[in-house]
């Protein structure tokens, strides 16, 4: 047996037919809810990366195992991206005939009314005085322009009417997922686009202590997209300035406010514009959004030389504890190098400082802090001298591997009050001069969002309209009157069909067969056969 | 901004009243279930063999099923009509069975009294309603809880897991008095949904009770009042939504099984004390369907409060990626439910989803940490 491009091509169209039928449809909908299932209880590089890394460590080939299944990565893995693109595919598949079928139905006439309309699920008679073609005239009228009627002549004078409305529950049901597709592809684009950088910055003018958007060896942290990455898209040269950082608790310590005043440039000679950041709003400016993410605090010390010279730092520290923001950093001064007599500081600040076992806090003992809020703070530092190490370190830290070496040698410590100086046996003195808050600022830049917000807005309209428009089906038929040996009046049969599950339709039926029945005028009395009802509801 | 601790009293203690009185309520819906009904439903049963099915237009309409089982001679266009019944994307699946479909969803016999309890009857359903006027006070109590915690903390009162809990079982309460307006036959039904609400309410109460106390910065924005309301409401609204669908698929079984000549068992046992298979299948559907949107649009509310807050409209943060997930499960509810074929399981994927949305509000609000993590519970 030979397979001929005949057979192949039937295959494909199996499968393309299997790919949008609505089984599969509903199988890659489970795929997704169940892929996305890891990614919350895995933690993922892209929320946490030293969480993921530690994981993997700690739970070695399983962990190794599951990292190569893109299970710390799960929205960006292939395998994610396979489940959604299928789904849209066979999205696309079904949508284009419907969108075709629902064209040709707009168009379309609205069908012609059955023989017996007594047969439909809903249906109801009255006789009319006036003539078929006056009662097919009021009763169009009174249908209003919600339905779509057409009028048709039957043999022997008889008129029919067929009314449809709810157009739009199909309608909405293609906008919401057109729209789907226009968020997915919004999303895709912005991905493209996109960057986010975040930076510590402490109180100071632009010049002094701000940066520019634009440079970006200045971020602590830098995540562009794609085209980012390239270099393609970056941020425009605007500068910031934290003028100050604020934070307001009550008396559990509990945060009431963030607030951070910055002053910005929008280009270099501009004028200095002042905003004021909080959480719930950044500052949008030339496309990008400017957030007050995270702040710290920043200690300031004067290290005293045996010279008499002096030098001061202000440094950010981390907060390590979220509740009570006690927090660790870092003093650095290189001396001239080679000659191995730089100072490393480190320290703890405790801005609400109580003595890790009770009582007083002394010189050397142990401190946490109470409360983010600062109440007379304490600053723990113990001092290094010798060879800092290269540049490249983090700024929270000393060099561990400096310290371990032997070319970093510890030479005392103390718990400092502000204003208080510790004073080394080598004659270096440190003096506790106070502290200042930072602001870690967060640029992001994300063009397509306000696509996707339009996306949105529309999938929840045609969401609405799709599962709450009543598609209703109306057929009235009128045989006029006849005169002669078997008199009768314009008689009107009225059959209903409710093509969608919403609504009451027996009820509403009833409504308008009443509303019907009322365009036209009754009988009168005398004409009327003594077993006639005006209306006979079946 | 400061907390009001005796606001915050006041509040405990009217929830805690709130709670005794559903309490209260379920046991008469409890009695009225336990000592038969009479209702509207059963005394018209068997006055015609389609009163059911107009019995079910009160609870808010027959859909074409329910009615569409026109006789023998369908003009060819009907067929064709009927044949178009409108339902989701339906990929031109649902099609003509679904009229059969239909056949086997329509009931045409309400369970009748049971003969020798009519000395009993009028007690039943003396109670249920009663217990309906206890659940209205009692409501009133619960509303009046959230409303002064409102005051007490000065701010939308549903910010933790104690508020938020709080305020579905309001919610889920309300949907339940408004599905009985439509559906007065449902009423003794009602411990089931109010059992679920007490114990909700209770474990707000207890476990997950945290104290009063100001919004952290995050919260502080309008966004709250929209995001966490749209979320409640669908919450409450499905919850209901599970609770019917959970009695249809005990009264499928049941009429399996007897249709089999099968015994039946505690839960299928309750089988012929629930409404019709059709009743309960359109009752569950509306609600979930009416829950959706608002469903949706509070997720979408959320992304745009995460952009403001957080600088981003979505970060697969646990709360998210679960919300997407009840939004995914609840879309394939409404896809199946639509398809012939696939519909019978659709109220198994209505129970999924409805368990993917507690995991969301239980596990990751107190197990997995997170950006969403104001449970108070620390």
């Amino acid at each position: 047996m030979t397979i001929t491009a005949n057979d192949s091509l039937r295959l494909l169209r199996r499968l393309w037919w299997r790919l949008i039928s609505m089984r599969t449809a509903l199988i890659l909908l489970f795929l997704l809810a169940v892929a996305a299932v890891p990614g919350s209880l895995l933690p993922q590089r892209s929320l946490n990366a030293s969480k993921t890394e530690s994981y993997i460590a700690s739970h070695g080939a399983w962990g190794r195992l599951l990292d190569h299944l893109g299970m710390f990565d799960v929205f960006a893995s292939t395998w994610f991206a396979a489940i959604y693109l299928l789904l849209f595919i066979s999205l696309i598949g079904c949508l284009v005939p419907r969108i075709k079928q629902h064209a040709k139905a707009l168009r379309a006439k609205p069908l012609p009314a059955p023989k017996n309309l007594g047969r439909l699920p809903e249906s109801g008679s009255f006789e009319t005085a006036a003539s078929a073609q006056e009662y097919a005239t009021s009763a169009r009228a009174a249908l209003g322009r919600r339905w779509r009627v057409e009028r048709r002549q039957e043999k022997a004078g008889v008129v029919t009417l067929s009314a449809e409305k709810g157009y739009s529950r199909e309608t909405g049901n293609l906008v919401f997922h057109v729209a789907l597709l226009v968020a997915l592809i919004a999303i895709a684009v912005g991905r493209l686009y996109t960057y986010t950088g975040t930076r510590v910055v402490l109180p100071g003018s632009i010049a002094d202590q701000g940066f520019c958007a634009n440079a970006i060896f200045q971020y602590d942290s830098w995540q562009p997209g794609r085209l980012a990455e390239a270099g393609d898209v970056k941020p425009a040269p605007y500068c910031f300035g934290l003028t100050d950082f604020s934070a307001s608790y009550n008396d559990a310590g509990e945060p009431l406010k963030f607030t951070a005043n910055v002053t910005y440039q929008k280009a270099s000679g501009g004028p200095i514009e002042k905003h004021r950041i909080t959480v719930n709003n950044p500052l949008r400016i030339d496309g990008d959004r400017v957030y007050l993410i995270s702040h710290g605090f920043a200690p300031q010390i004067t290290v005293t030389m045996p010279d008499g010279s002096t030098q001061t730092s202000v440094e950010p520290f981390v907060p390590t504890d979220p509740a009570t923001y006690l927090s660790e950093g870092a003093f650095k001064f290189h001396g001239p190098s080679g000659e191995k007599k730089d100072i490393g500081i480190e320290g703890f600040f405790a801005p609400t400082p109580v003595a890790e076992g009770g009582g007083a806090i002394g010189d050397t003992t142990a401190v946490t802090s109470a409360s983010p809020k600062p109440d007379n703070p304490v600053l723990g530092v113990t001092v290094y001298t010798g060879d800092l190490g290269s540049q490249t370190q983090s700024i929270y830290s000393l060099d561990q591997a400096q310290k371990d070496s032997g070319a970093l040698s510890k030479f005392g410590g103390a718990n400092l009050r502000e204003g208080q100086t510790l004073t080394i046996s080598n004659g270096v003195k440190v003096r506790f001069d106070g502290w200042t808050q930072w602001a870690a600022l967060q640029i992001s830049h994300d063009p397509s969002q306000i696509y996707l917000l339009v996306a949105a807005a529309a999938m929840v309209v045609g969401l609405i309209s799709s599962l709450f428009v009543r598609r209703r089906r109306l057929w009235l038929r009128i045989t006029p009157a006849t005169s002669g040996r078997d008199p009768s009046p314009t008689v009107v049969w009225i059959g209903g069909l409710a093509r969608s599950d919403s609504g009451n339709f027996t009820e509403e039926f009833a409504g308008l067969l009443e509303r019907l029945r009322q365009a036209g005028p009754p009988v009168e009395p005398a004409l009327r056969g003594a077993d006639d009802v005006a209306v006979r509801k079946e | 901004m400061a907390v009001n601790d005796h606001l915050a009293h006041v509040s405990d203690t009217l929830f805690t009243t709130g709670i005794a009185t559903y309490a209260l309520a379920m046991v008469g819906y409890t009695a009225e279930y336990a000592f038969g009904r009479r209702g509207r439903v059963a005394s018209t049963s068997t006055s015609a063999a389609f009163a059911p099915a107009r019995v079910l237009v009160g609870a808010g309409g027959p859909e074409l099923d329910a009615d569409a089982t026109p006789d023998e001679a369908t003009v060819a266009d009907i067929e064709s009509a009927i044949s178009g019944v409108d339902s989701g994307l339906d990929r031109g699946e649902s099609a003509t069975s679904d009229v059969d479909d239909a056949a086997e969803h329509i009931d045409t016999t309400e369970p009748p009294a049971a003969a020798g309890r009519r000395s009993r009857e009028a007690l039943g359903p003396r109670l249920g309603r009663a217990a309906v006027g206890i659940t209205i006070v009692g409501l009133a109590l619960h509303l009046a809880a959230i409303i002064v915690r409102g005051f007490a903390v000065d701010s939308v009162p549903w910010s933790n897991m104690y508020e938020f809990a709080s305020v579905v079982g309001f919610i889920a309460v309300v949907a339940f008095l408004v599905v009985m307006v439509r559906a007065p036959q449902i009423r003794y039904l009602g411990v089931f949904v109010m059992l679920p609400v007490v114990i909700v309410m209770f474990l707000a109460g207890t476990v997950l009770y945290s104290q009063a106390s100001p919004l952290v910065p995050a919260l502080q924005s309008y966004w709250l009042a929209i995001h966490v309301t749209a979320a409640a409401t669908a919450e409450g609204i499905l919850m209901t939504s599970s609770v019917l669908t959970l009695f249809y698929l005990i009264r499928r079984r049941y009429e399996v099984r007897t249709a089999a000549g099968q015994s039946v068992r505690f839960p299928i046992s309750i089988g012929p004390k629930l409404p019709s298979i059709a009743t309960l299948d359109k009752v569950a559907y509306r609600t979930a369907a009416f829950a959706f949107p608002i469903s949706t649009f509070g997720i979408i509310c959320g992304a745009i409060w995460a952009e403001a807050a957080w600088g981003r409209y979505w970060g697969w943060d646990p709360k998210e990626t679960w919300a997407f997930i009840s939004w995914v499960v609840y879309a394939a509810y409404l896809h199946a439910r639509a398809t012939a074929g696939i519909r019978k399981w659709a109220p198994w994927i209505n129970l999924l989803g409805f368990a993917a949305m507690t995991f969301n509000f239980f596990v990751v609000n107190i197990v997995i940490s997170g950006l969403h993590s104001y449970a108070g519970l620390n």
